[in-house]
């Protein structure tokens, strides 16, 4: 498990030369940069398909309450009365009804479509809460280490080797426990949130390296250009020379990193609830799911099935709508 | 024109420390001592071959890199260590025209918030609005103020050294650093931007340092000019002097190298062996010795002093100027 999404991207290039693209239309108000990578993103099939796809996704992980209203069963309600003596659900596929549309649990008997839209709601959550701060922490560290130069850039740069020498998943099994030990002692009930939380914390601290990295070198490239110097010479200060003349520049590889760090942490929090450290039973999640299902693997594959589908659809979904963004800014990146 | 000059620079120098791993294992001596002085309204010309330092000089004069020592005088205060409070007032009268218009605009901005930039950073409300200022300017360039939505990458060269000039006039500065702000432009553009400044020059009173390597375009241009070499200046004085009785040998050897369509042949032209010697150890004496085709032992031994000749006019950096009658008859332009 990498937890470092944008290797190899950050060889894309700084300026998305707008010119060797689509040529310019030559209307009254010009089309600015951004204007015409969303034109080139709009023409790519892969791009218009994966993204409605994911659109389709959020908007299923956000109206959860509203799908468990419609369809009028709780992720928590059990229904034992359509288990078997084993704890098996009834009928083919795991007990696939007009009322339970994927099935149910075998033992709890808890319906898995409603348990898959809250997980998706999790998943997702967890995946752009953990990819926003580690792009935050990352944007900010590098563009300071990689404008300022000197010691500040060597202590950034300490830290982010430091950082990348820790074994993740090894502090992971270490911390989570421990921490969870530390707030809410042997038997206290661990409440969702703060499995959550403590997720993505993890994921934060670990995460924002190979963004820090990816910004520095993009500063670095760009601290030399006659613009830079140019906004020296006016007298601006160093919070706009960052984030009004640099940042604007590199928001590209910063998108595109952020577009696939988002189903790394997805798959991540997955591995993570499927070896026990991440998330409780309470909080629906796919990784969950997935390790609850493994003993079934044999007696009831279609508990295995729907998860397994669904984090398929979502990570494949995310990382292919990445991949079109990456081409619709940087049309002369290779890959 | 008053005698009093709005910049005075004296003695001023710019070492680069080499660095291996942590150790500092020698110095590129980029500028070594330039003393020279621009009234209101001039223009001093800047020439000399590439890595001669020039454009260090001019990135100093705007404080865009830290003098290693000497001094800038700018309107009678001290500016070598201003910080940068106390180079705010400053930067509003001293800007800086860059060579390179591709890498000068920032592409993500619109030519309206590039030309604004200097004008909302330095707070400063004209009349109007900025909008207002902004496209007012760029007629002033020659541009068509309906652009201003529009992005760098729609423009030309010419046009984008254009807006360059006008986000450098959006402070109404008295001193402008023309850093070779035509040799990325092609031979037709760089007329229109040349003659563009000329008359900015001539309508705001502007004062130019103009650095270029076109001996051409200095002619063209500039009132005085200064000749450097390996960090120095070796000679400096009005622009008929210069051109016409050249008193430096290196001056000399570099004005025989303007291809002149009139004479057919290397009839006058002075070929120059070897090369620049390394800014990391200059050679003692005089720095031009190792070319020169004069060099006598005094040349190794000691440094010849920028020394005014002809009255005052013009001063040349040479134990043995030369003295003979002009090499060209001045060209009616």
């Amino acid at each position: 498990m990498s937890l470092s999404p944008v290797e190899g991207l950050a060889l894309a290039e700084i300026e998305s030369d707008p010119d060797a693209g689509t040529p310019a239309a030559k209307g009254v108000v010009g089309r600015s940069p951004g204007q015409l990578a969303w034109l080139r993103l709009r023409r790519d099939r892969t791009a218009v398909v994966s993204g409605v796809l994911l659109v389709f996704f959020m908007v299923l992980g956000l109206a959860a309450p509203l799908i468990e209203m419609a369809y009028g069963i709780g992720p928590r309600e059990q229904f034992q009365n359509l288990l078997d003596g084993f704890g098996m659900p009834l009928g083919y596929a795991g007990g696939v009804t007009g009322d339970h549309w994927f099935g149910l649990e075998p033992n709890l008997g808890r319906d898995i479509f409603i348990r898959l839209i809250y997980g998706l709601r999790t998943s997702l959550f967890i995946a752009f809460a953990a990819a926003l701060i580690t792009a935050t922490i990352g944007v900010v560290l590098g563009a300071l280490a990689g404008y300022l130069g000197g010691w500040l850039d060597a202590v950034i740069n300490w830290i982010t080797d430091l950082t990348l020498a820790m074994p993740f998943l090894i502090i992971a099994l270490a911390l989570t426990p421990t921490v969870t030990l530390r707030f809410y002692g042997e038997r206290g009930q661990v409440s969702s949130a703060f499995g959550v939380g403590v997720l993505i914390a993890v994921f934060a601290v670990f995460g924002w390296t190979s963004t820090a990295r990816l910004v520095r070198g993009q500063v670095i490239a760009l601290r030399e250009r006659e613009f830079v110097e140019a906004a020296r010479a006016s007298g601006v200060g160093l919070g706009h020379m960052l984030f009004r003349q640099l940042l604007p520049n590199i928001w590209a590889p910063i998108l595109v990193s952020f577009s696939l760090a988002v189903p790394q942490f997805i798959t991540s929090e997955a591995a993570l609830s499927f070896i026990g450290v991440g998330l409780s039973d309470e909080t629906p999640s796919f990784g969950r799911m997935i390790y609850d299902s493994l003993d079934f693997l044999q007696t009831d594959p279609a508990y295995v099935f729907f998860p397994g589908i669904m984090i398929f659809a979502l990570v494949f979904a995310f990382n292919l709508f990445g991949d079109a963004l990456r081409d619709a800014l940087d049309p002369k990146s290779s890959r | 024109m008053t005698d009093e000059p709005l910049l005075r620079v004296r003695g001023l120098t710019k070492h680069f420390p080499v660095r291996q791993g942590l150790r500092a294992t020698g110095l590129v001596r980029a500028v070594d001592g330039l003393d020279f002085d621009v009234r209101p309204g001039e223009t001093l010309g800047l020439v000399g071959e590439s890595g001669c330092g020039k454009t260090t000089t001019g990135r100093m004069l705007v404080r865009l890199l830290e003098p290693t020592s000497g001094s800038i005088e700018f309107d009678g205060r001290d500016i070598t260590h201003a910080g940068r409070r106390e180079l705010r007032p400053l930067r509003q009268e001293l800007q800086i025209i860059f060579q390179d218009p591709y890498a000068s605009l920032n592409p993500r901005h619109t030519v309206g918030r590039i030309v604004a930039m200097p004008l909302q950073v330095n707070g400063i409300k004209p009349p109007g609005g900025i909008k207002a200022r902004v496209q007012e300017l760029l007629e002033l360039v020659g541009l068509n103020p309906e652009h201003y939505n529009r992005y760098p990458h729609e423009f030309s060269g010419g046009q984008r050294q254009r807006i360059g000039i006008a986000r450098a006039l959006a402070l109404r500065p008295k001193l402008i650093v023309a850093d070779e702000p035509v040799s990325a432009l092609d031979v037709s553009i760089q007329a229109q931007v040349v003659n563009l400044l000329r008359n900015l020059q001539r309508e705001l009173g502007l004062a130019f340092v103009f650095i270029a390597h076109d001996l051409a375009v200095i002619r063209h241009f500039s009132q005085r000019v200064a000749v450097m070499y390996l960090g120095r200046i070796v000679e400096i004085g009005d622009r008929a002097d210069i051109y016409e009785r050249p008193q430096h040998p290196y001056t000399r050897a570099l004005l025989s190298a303007i291809p002149d369509v009139t004479q057919l042949g290397p009839a006058g032209r002075i070929r120059l062996t070897g090369d620049v010697p390394t800014p990391l150890d200059p050679p003692s004496g005089c720095r031009f010795r190792t070319r020169c085709w004069k060099a006598q032992d005094i040349c190794a031994a000691e440094e010849p002093a920028l020394v005014p000749r002809d009255g005052g006019r013009q001063s040349t950096a040479c134990h043995f100027p030369e003295v003979a009658a002009p090499i060209f008859e001045e060209v009616p332009s």
